[in-house]
């Protein structure tokens, strides 16, 4: 009964991160800011779920293969969100027209900018 | 009782969110918005597989969302080299 309140618990709160990840992306005014929106509250609903399911089955392989899953995500989603956040910049996705600081291109004045 | 309730409305939520993904995914202005609300959507894909393991209780399925969460890296590194040879 305790385990199936602590499953539960993993449960909802993983599919709220995912929704309220979901409502960032669809809301949010501009690229970098979706990306920094969905990337970590995506990783965190996933990280949760994949936890119930390694405490639901509570067998040894299951267990091994949900942590190979949450590691794997947690080491692979900031790497893609960065490289996607460069190749958009790079190609000229515009940024929001509040932001203050743009310390990339400064960095790299001999490439095109548009 | 108490965790088939709560299987069923995460169920709903995940669907909700793919919903919103792909309006996300049908405006997005530029090629990386679309980019990023595919490698969301497959993200959100392997929760909803780890769900559904859990509502038929067959533990096959997870090995199903470890070869998603390594294929959904790829195409978003792929995606995003694409993206950069085009532009040079």
């Amino acid at each position: 009964m305790f385990l199936d309140i602590l499953i539960s618990i993993c449960l909802l709160s993983g599919g709220f991160f995912i929704l309220l990840s979901a409502v960032g992306i669809l809301r949010m005014p501009d690229l970098y800011m979706r990306i920094s929106a969905a990337t970590k509250a995506t990783t965190l609903g996933v990280g949760l779920i994949v936890l119930s399911t390694a405490l639901f089955f509570g067998t040894l392989p299951i267990v091994s293969k949900s942590l190979l899953v949450i590691v794997f995500i947690f080491l692979t989603a900031p790497v893609a969100g960065q490289i996607l956040a460069r190749a958009g910049f790079l190609s000229g996705s515009p940024l929001w027209p509040g932001t203050h600081i743009n310390e990339y291109k400064e960095e790299e004045p001999g490439k095109e900018e548009k | 009782m108490l965790l088939q309730i709560s299987l069923t409305v995460t169920m709903v939520m995940l669907s909700l969110a793919m919903i919103l993904i792909l309006i996300r995914v049908w405006l997005g202005p530029g090629l990386a918005d679309r980019v990023i609300a595919l490698d969301i959507l497959m993200t959100t894909g392997i929760a909803f597989i780890a769900v559904y393991a859990m509502m038929t209780a067959e533990p096959v399925f997870i090995e199903v969302s470890v070869v998603l969460a390594l294929i959904a890296f790829l195409a978003t590194v792929a995606f995003s080299y694409y993206m950069d040879r085009r532009r040079s």
